[in-house]
């Protein structure tokens, strides 16, 4: 991967060639502390699909096959992964057939067979279950199990990328015995089964307490008899990113932090104290800056933000987006809030390495001269008050976001930069929860885009774009009439970029997707309705004495919990 | 209506009046100014007013100006309070800050206490009305602030903002906000204090003079209870200050980049480490101006107090 | 008085049910989404489906009802049934009121929260009284002394620096820098000896000294400024004039006639004591019952936020009633009829 900075990367190959030599015992190294200062609530990411929840169950239950750090598939309760060239993917890609490894027990001690795998589909796509993973199962006809270790998937349709269901954290199997009685909308009623899940991963819950600490123990069933050399481990969850840092950096209490999105002086700073080592990596995060191409003036009323309401007054001239684009310094982003977790990018698709574009970096060079000179070609002159305007519309934004302190230094940022070419930008942050949180009663949702231009950080699960991209399709523009539902925040709406989607859904061949998506990338960018600033890596922390950590953001980063020892 | 048909006989209005209301304010002023740290409260006080008025008049910077190659500095002759981690320069911020903070605080603090003294001195004073008030209160100390935020802001922010323009709008809304959910400690704490006082001898005296129930309140209950009141201001214009930084990060506050002294130090909090003068400046504005209100408010105090006055 | 209490007792319910709906109407109102706070990977239409399978679907005054039900008959039944172990009717089919975001029942997350934060919000409460009377006393008794100034300072001071900053300069001093005391509140200790005490203890001291030093410096004022009033009234004089000892007067007299205001703030403080101190359990991760509420808040976890909330409610309203009681004991000049 060679987005993967070399600072995990390097890590990762001593640590990993460490872990092998260590050849430690079950349970040898004691209690491995963990913080997530997003709190774990339930460990069943079917009925909470959030990060943390996802990750904290993790290392209970694991999916047939997991990401390693570069983003390749790896097996975990399979011998291999299915592919047409094995046979394991029929050849009209309708079915896939997983070979489950025999001799695989749940941690009760009962064997793991092909009906637990089965019966995880079935709990998921049980009606009225609310399970949030639901997506992962779209298309899904039938599951047959065809003996104790072998399981088919059939689809209805064609699966270019059939690698859904039952691959990466999102998707683990739970056992049919525990979960019998909680299908539909009993699921919720399970609290036992929620609060501690049967599992085939390296430990078990001992104790769970919602929202606060999880207290693990070895799997005495766990396929490697000589894993997880932890005895237990605990998750503790609260408090915020930076005392979450200074607790792994400086005060050396914890042995892993997750997600610390914090200055990256401070995390510096910190580290200084050389109890701990930051880690990094890169996944498909990009942090944008959206466009809004309709009216967004409350003087529509209803309308407001939508088709009906017509072209945005100055957004919609592709001069003015172009020449806000490169009036951003994304250097300078980086370096006041991101660090190393973090590289300036012009492209939507940043990873992976198949789907990513390198064709459009027009943006990366920091030109506000070039800017000037757009805007003044465009008819857009300064006015007495340095703000620029035409037949009386002044380039005037409002600018909104959600509420983290590096969001808010990034806004002021680039509205200093927006100033030097006569841009005049008014701020607004929005608490995430309401933002996000997509009410339809709610002014502030990041769908409803009652703003200029908007600016968050959206991925994508796994290594497929397909879903993704098909985003900004013109039926995805979020109006009144689909409850606001629907991704395309910017309003774009191109045929080209439409048939590009069909296209996609109909091609298996991994290289010809591979140049669709970054066809689809270059339109998206080179439009300027999107305008994509940083391609953002995550950041975490691990305690100098702890080896093995591999920095992983196409799956849990715990995904490999099982190999982390001790260092004496 | 019975007073204006009583006065006109106690002649051509003005003059006598007048007269007798300076003779009480110098009063009040010569009292106040023999207390020493009322009047030391009011010259710091004063001092930081005048300093964030005309301050940004003086060092010229302007707070928002960025300078990333300059960030996390000391203090230089250039920026005598450091800069922060996007190079703005935090003396410029403190000042900025000063004059919303101080504005929204006092306001705030005033109209907390309006509410919450009237509130509390008519449940006291009147026991028909007491049920009822009381109730109310306890429904206001009851509800979940955060969510009662979210649906204020979603209810008004965007008709504010049209009728006032961003920051006025917005000035008028954070302190509504603040004054209508800080108001109910003042107004128990005034009624327990008037439940007592009314029932003293001087009040009872009163009562059987004839006097009319809004001279009693003014003139005999309302100067008794003046010191929970003045605590309850001065802890108001901190818990107001200190607020305001709460509200921005529900979107509710100013935009992110108009600092104010609760933001400067909140945010100044990581990076107290690596620049200790993102915390102390802030901290310290906001400590000095409730120290200097406080003794402010005790001078005022004993200057009002009859028993005192006369020593 | 019994006849007022019992007045007030009976009003205490509608205003209780009165409450309860408003909070409830607030909630619904409030824009944030349970959903919020998922990963936007989780598409727009499967977010639909789960607000409908939290039952978002139903009409408000239906939801309402159904949280009325759940709180006021079943959750008391099964609290029943839990202490005496049998069981009244089918308790099975018995609906509980389930926190959204952990599936949970919420009265089970309330019950494993209450210990840790009685015991850091309740102790620090405690030393906050036991602080700040002695000195709200002293302070007013030599008023204008040294050690009035130096109260008056360091209240001040403690008052208008919020505790997310003096929690966090205690943590970078004696947690980073001295290593004295932990910076990470362990809620799974238990105390079984000597050392995990000590261990208890010792992790107990900073959110104390934070939240001691904020309450200790509001309610010092309120006893220096009462003690202030009276120590000049009549009665001080008449009592000291019949030849009565100095602490006799002090503490007899005039600290009784002191404490109206200082009930008023105490009684309003102890509901706040099971709401939590949210930012300084956000600090240490004490995770109390202040956490569990701002997490519930931050998530739109509606039904967790409607029963903290409208426990607190309760407490409000108790407290402030044993207020007026205690009102009319300290000043028997004060009637209810």
């Amino acid at each position: 991967m060679k987005r993967f900075t070399a600072l995990a990367a390097g890590t990762a190959v001593a640590l990993a060639l460490g872990a092998a030599n260590a050849q430690a015992e079950r349970g040898s190294d004691g209690n491995l502390n963990v913080l997530y200062w997003q709190a774990v609530s339930v460990l069943n990411p079917y009925l909470s699909g959030g990060t943390k929840d996802v990750e904290g169950s993790s290392v209970v239950i694991e999916p047939l096959a997991k990401y390693d750090e570069a983003g390749n598939m790896v097996p975990a309760l399979v011998d291999e992964i299915p592919t047409v060239e094995n046979g394991g993917v029929s050849e009209d890609l309708k079915s896939i057939t997983w070979k489950i490894t025999p001799g695989l027990l749940w941690s009760d001690g009962t064997p793991f067979t092909a009906n637990d795998v089965k019966f995880t589909a079935d709990y998921c796509m049980a009606p009225d279950g609310g399970c949030q993973q639901i997506s992962k199962f779209q298309d899904i006809e039938s599951i047959e199990v065809i003996d104790d270790q072998t399981v088919t998937i059939n689809f209805t349709v064609p699966k270019p990328f059939p690698y859904t269901a039952f691959v990466g954290a999102e998707t683990p199997v739970i056992q049919k015995a525990q979960f019998e009685n909680c299908i539909g909308a009993n699921a919720p009623n399970c609290t036992e089964q929620n609060f501690g899940p049967h599992g085939t991963g390296p430990f078990k819950v001992v104790e769970f307490r919602a929202n606060d600490v999880i207290t693990f123990e070895a799997n005495e069933h766990y396929r490697d008899p000589a894993k997880p050399s932890f005895a237990t481990l605990t998750l503790k969850g609260g408090g915020d990113a930076a005392s979450a840092a200074r607790s792994v950096l400086e005060t050396g209490e914890f042995d892993y932090a997750w997600n610390l999105q914090v200055e990256p002086e401070v995390l510096e700073q910190m580290s200084a104290a050389g109890r701990g080592q930051v880690v990094t990596s890169f996944g498909t995060s990009v942090e944008r800056i959206e466009v809004n191409l309709t009216d967004p003036s409350p003087d529509k009323g209803e309308n407001r933000s939508t088709l009906e309401a017509g072209p945005h007054p100055f957004l919609s001239d592709p001069a003015v987006r172009k020449a806000l684009s490169i009036a951003i310094d994304r250097e300078i982003l980086v370096e006041a809030g991101y660090g190393a977790s973090g590289q300036p990018t012009c492209n939507i698709l940043p990873a992976p390495e198949n789907y990513a574009s390198t064709n459009v970096n027009w943006c990366l060079e920091y030109n506000p001269d070039e800017a000037n000179r757009l805007l003044d070609e465009a008819g857009w002159a300064p006015g007495g008050d340095g703000i620029r305007a035409k037949d009386g519309v002044r380039l005037s934004l409002l600018y909104q976001t959600s509420t983290n302190s590096v969001r808010q230094a990034t806004q002021a940022l680039v509205k200093d930069m927006w100033q030097q070419i006569g841009v005049e930008t008014e701020l607004r942050n929005i608490d995430a929860a309401v933002f996000f949180g997509g009410d339809p009663a709610s002014p502030d949702t990041f769908q409803k885009f009652y703003a200029d231009v908007e600016m968050y950080t959206n991925n994508f699960p796994g290594t497929d774009p397909e879903a993704y991209m098909a985003g900004w399709l013109c039926d995805g523009i979020p109006s009144p009439k689909n409850g606001w539902l629907g991704a395309n925040m910017p309003r774009f709406c191109s045929e080209e970029y439409d048939a590009l989607t069909g296209q996609m859904a109909e091609t298996a061949d991994l290289a010809a997707r591979g140049e669709i998506a970054k066809k689809m990338n270059d339109i998206l960018s080179n439009e300027g309705a999107l305008i994509p600033l940083i391609h953002r890596g995550d950041v975490s922390a691990h305690s100098v004495t702890v080896d093995g950590v591999r920095m992983n953001s196409w799956d849990s980063e715990l995904w490999n919990v099982a190999d982390w020892t001790r260092k004496e | 209506m019975s007073d204006a048909v009583i006065k006109p006989p106690q002649g051509t209005p003005g003059a006598p009046l007048v007269t007798r209301q300076r003779t009480l304010a110098a009063d009040v002023w010569r009292q106040f100014r023999q207390h020493r740290g009322g009047v030391l409260g009011a010259v710091v006080f004063l001092s930081i007013v005048l300093l964030v008025i005309f301050g940004p008049y003086i060092h010229g910077i302007d707070p928002q100006a960025l300078n990333v190659r300059d960030k996390n500095q000391g203090i230089s002759l250039t920026h005598p309070m450091g800069t922060d981690n996007l190079g703005r320069d935090m003396f410029a911020q403190v000042l900025a800050g000063g004059r919303t903070s101080l504005s929204v605080g006092i306001t705030a603090m005033l109209l907390s206490l309006l509410v919450g003294t009237t509130i509390g001195v008519v449940a006291g004073y009147f026991r028909r009305a007491d049920g009822l008030l009381m109730r109310l209160t306890d429904l206001f100390l009851a509800l979940p602030l955060l969510p009662l935020l979210l649906v204020i802001i979603m209810l008004f922010r965007d008709t504010l903002r049209a009728a006032f323009g961003p920051e006025t709008g917005i000035f008028l809304l954070i302190v509504f906000v603040i004054g209508i959910t800080s108001w109910m400690q003042t107004a128990r704490i005034v009624r327990g204090a008037v439940l007592s006082v009314k029932e003293q001898e001087f009040v009872v005296a009163a009562k059987s003079i004839g006097t009319r129930e809004r001279r009693i309140v003014t003139r005999h209950i309302l100067p008794n209870v003046l010191s929970p009141i003045m605590v309850s201001a001065t802890l108001g214009i901190a818990t107001a200050i200190i607020t305001e930084s709460a509200l921005s990060f529900l979107g509710l506050g100013f935009p992110s980049d108009y600092p104010t002294w609760g933001r400067l130090l909140y945010d100044g909090v990581n990076f107290m480490a690596i620049n200790p003068s993102r915390v102390i400046w802030p901290g310290l504005a906001i400590s000095l101006t409730v120290l200097s209100i406080n003794y402010i408010g005790d001078g005022l105090r004993d200057a009002l107090d009859p028993r005192i006055r006369g020593r | 008085m019994l006849n007022y209490t019992l007045r007030r007792l009976m009003f205490a319910i509608p205003t209780l049910l009165v409450i309860s709906f408003i909070i409830f109407a607030l909630l619904d109102l409030a824009p944030n989404d349970p959903t919020g706070n998922l990963p936007l990977t989780i598409p727009p239409d499967v977010r639909e489906q789960i607000r409908q399978s939290l039952g978002l679907g139903e009409p408000f005054p239906i939801r309402y009802l159904y949280w009325l039900q759940q709180f006021f008959i079943n959750e008391p039944l099964n609290l029943l049934e839990r202490m005496f172990g049998f069981e009244i009717g089918n308790s099975a089919e018995r609906l509980r009121i389930r926190s959204w975001a952990t599936r949970s029942p919420v009265v089970d997350l309330i019950i494993e929260r209450m210990p840790q934060t009685l015991w850091v919000v309740g102790m620090s409460y405690v030393v906050g009284i036991l602080i700040a009377i002695p000195v709200g006393i002293i302070s007013a008794y030599r008023q204008y002394s040294w050690f009035d100034q130096i109260g008056t300072f360091v209240s001040m001071v403690g008052f208008s620096v919020p505790t997310f900053f003096t929690g966090v300069v205690l943590i970078v001093i004696f947690s980073v820098n001295l290593q004295w005391f932990p910076s990470i509140y362990d809620t799974t200790l238990k105390v079984t000896d000597w050392s995990s005490f000590w261990a208890q203890v010792r992790q107990m001291v900073l959110p104390v000294m934070v939240l001691a030093l904020y309450n200790a410096a509001q309610l010092s004022r309120f006893v220096r400024a009462s003690m202030l009033d009276n120590l000049n009234q009549d009665y001080v004089r008449t009592a000291r004039a019949k030849g009565m000892k100095e602490r006799v007067v002090l503490l007899i007299h005039v600290l009784r006639n002191s404490l109206i205001p200082v009930v008023t703030v105490i009684a309003l403080g102890i509901p706040t004591i099971f709401s939590g101190a949210i930012i300084t359990e956000q600090i240490f991760r004490v995770n109390g019952l202040g956490q569990l509420l701002i997490i519930a808040i931050q998530g739109a976890d509606i039904p967790l936020v409607q029963t903290l909330t409208f426990i607190f409610a309760v407490l409000i309203v108790f407290f402030n009633l044993i207020a007026d009681l205690l009102y009319g004991i300290l000043d028997p000049r004060i009637r209810y009829e």
